[in-house]
């Protein structure tokens, strides 16, 4: 079997007397998606931020390629190759989508202490911004206030930006939250393209792109991983269904 | 496309107006010292405008690094030292280092607590001043010369004056423009509306700002030096919260959108204020209200009201 990529060791998160994420492990492969499902509030966006930086763990570990980034800010764990999109959109409504991608493309391309030349002419940033937006399929719509999309375009520049930081792990936060029936179509198919090429941690409510998507699936409730295995195991797992009874039906 | 061309047109003509204004008959000394009044306020506005409206930096004490700029021309004249040879770099390094150590503190913080770190640095710059007995104190320091520039007295020469305020307004105005359109303007401006997208790409916002902060400080301590020079007085009050405040309220008045907002917001500050006090001895009671209202129902400063009009 191959390295993990992500390695995720024993973290714990209190908030009070809950334990938000309680002696959590799980490992993502490379170029596998490992989706992480679960109801409501069982601490799946938590256990992101945890793994991304913008939330300090009580205890255990992060490990990315070899390297232990518990202690990383989230700049410095994107500059070592993990990539993030929000499960609220999190985009600069006042920049150009182009200028949205370009400004990640600039954090990968030498130094940002550039004050003479206007960023918006260089060609290097314009060109890795339009691969980026061609892969998501908003290639035409580069020049567009990016407060002025829809809310499935912008879940699908989140991608985008998330791509031009050139990462090797994507954790992706409910990343077809909000979207309508075709653009929920159009991001699993892009999901798809992308998996051969990145690891992806998935969390994601719909049972039908999860299972349609995933290599492995970790079913987290209250701040527990209460199972974890390949789709048909999930499956037919009872405390699964356990966790979901109430919450929603588990399509077969 | 075309609100772009109507605000810096519109700043482009006052300033065209202000290029001439001494050939067309208003040579006269009393509208020299308004013109270099308006134009080196004008400068600071646009180095303020560039910290709040571009790095969404609001500091309520800008006055005081342009204070130190000043407070570099008197106490260097104290001592007899007028050459811009040695005032200039002085001023230079006095305001940036100023502007890097209370940046380095206040930047840590955010949103009303920004505001209320930049005010504090700023009283205490003014309550130092008030107590350096020996350039003035309270009662503010005479200069003895106007800066020397390689030996010549030509900062005396009126035109001469008129014309380098000009060259710096415009430099200000260019060189933050540039700023703001470069990689390094980029980071701040995506930072200013939203920072955790920007860390989430890979940048820290904290050396971006903090370098913006130092720049914006350097040059209101070059105004400072000529504002030093053009009344040739320095007193604690050109660092305290009133003078911050005016320059907050120039720079929304024209406009928290654009640099060129903060070169129309201060040419109509200074002439109120000016031309008021004319009208009636209660005209701050006027003033004060007319500047709420303007920013009350000029949403966007006098150049939102421009683009507004238009479309
Ligand atoms: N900053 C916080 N302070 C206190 N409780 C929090 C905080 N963030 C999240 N929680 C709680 O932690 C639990 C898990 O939240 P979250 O990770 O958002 O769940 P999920 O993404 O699985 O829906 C919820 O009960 C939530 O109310
Ligand atoms: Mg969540």
């Amino acid at each position: 079997m191959a390295e993990a990529l992500l390695s995720v060791q024993g973290l714990r998160k209190h908030y009070g007397g809950l334990a938000v994420t309680n002696d959590v492990s799980l490992e993502v492969l490379p170029g596998e998606i490992h989706a992480l499902i679960g109801p409501n509030g069982a601490g799946k966006t938590t256990l992101i931020h945890q793994i991304t930086g913008t939330v300090a763990p009580d205890a255990g570990r992060v490990v990315f390629a070899g390297t232990d980034i518990t202690r990383l800010s989230l700049p410095r764990r994107v500059q070592a190759g993990l990539a993030r999109s929000f499960q609220i959109t999190s985009i600069i409504a006042g920049f150009s989508v182009l200028e949205n991608v370009a400004l990640a493309a600039q954090a990968q391309s030498g130094s940002s202490f550039g004050f003479l030349r206007p960023a918006a002419g260089e060609t290097v940033l314009n060109d890795a911004a339009r691969n980026a937006l061609n892969e998501v399929g908003l290639a035409d719509r580069a020049m567009i206030i990016a407060g002025a999309l829809s809310h499935g375009e912008k879940r699908a520049l989140e991608i985008a930006i998330a791509l031009a930081t050139r990462p090797r792990l994507l954790l992706l936060d409910e990343p077809l939250a909000g979207a309508g029936p075709e653009e929920t179509e159009r991001l699993i198919a892009l999901l798809r393209r992308l998996k051969s090429r990145y690891a992806i941690l998935l969390v994601e409510h719909d049972m039908q792109a999860v299972f349609a998507l995933a290599d492995r699936i970790s079913v987290l409730a209250e701040g527990r991983i209460i199972a974890s295995g390949g789709t048909t195991e999930i499956r037919a797992s009872d405390e699964v269904r356990a966790a979901y009874l109430g919450e929603e039906e588990i399509p077969c | 496309m075309p609100r772009l061309r109507l605000d810096v047109a519109l700043t482009l003509l006052v300033l065209a107006a202000l290029a001439l204004a001494p050939l067309l008959g208003f040579g006269a000394n009393h509208y020299l010292t308004l013109f270099a009044r308006i134009m080196i306020l004008a400068a600071a506005a646009v180095s303020l405008s560039f910290l709040v409206g571009g790095a969404g930096l609001a500091s309520l004490g800008h006055a005081a690094a342009m204070g130190v700029g000043a407070y570099a021309v008197a106490i260097l004249d104290a001592h007899r030292l007028t050459d811009i040879t040695i005032v200039l770099p002085v001023a230079i390094v006095a305001a940036a280092l100023f502007s890097l150590l209370t940046g380095a503190i206040a930047i840590r913080t955010e949103g009303v607590n920004f505001i209320m770190i930049t005010l504090a640095f700023g009283q205490m710059a003014f309550f130092t001043a008030s107590s350096l007995a020996p350039y003035g104190g309270d009662d503010g320091y005479t200069l003895y010369d106007r800066t020397e520039i390689f030996g010549l007295r030509l900062m005396e020469n009126r035109l001469f004056f008129h014309y380098l305020c000009l060259g710096f307004l415009l430099f200000c105005w260019g060189f933050c423009a540039m700023l703001l359109a470069s990689r390094f303007g980029r980071v701040l401006r995506a930072a200013r509306e939203n920072p955790l997208r920007v860390q989430a790409v890979g940048f820290a916002p904290y050396p971006f700002r903090l370098l913006a902060y130092v720049i914006a400080g350097t040059l209101a301590g070059l105004a400072g030096v000529l504002f030093a020079n053009a009344t040739e007085f320095v007193a604690p009050a050109y660092m305290g919260w009133q003078r911050s405040g005016e320059l907050i309220f120039m720079v929304i008045l024209g406009g928290l959108g654009r640099l060129s907002g903060a070169i129309l917001g201060a040419v109509l500050f200074v002439l109120l204020e000016t031309w008021l006090p004319n009208l009636t001895t209660h005209w701050k009671m006027i003033f004060g209200p007319l500047l709420i209202l303007a920013v009350l129902f000029m949403r966007g400063g006098l150049i939102g009201f421009l683009g507004a009009r238009r479309g």
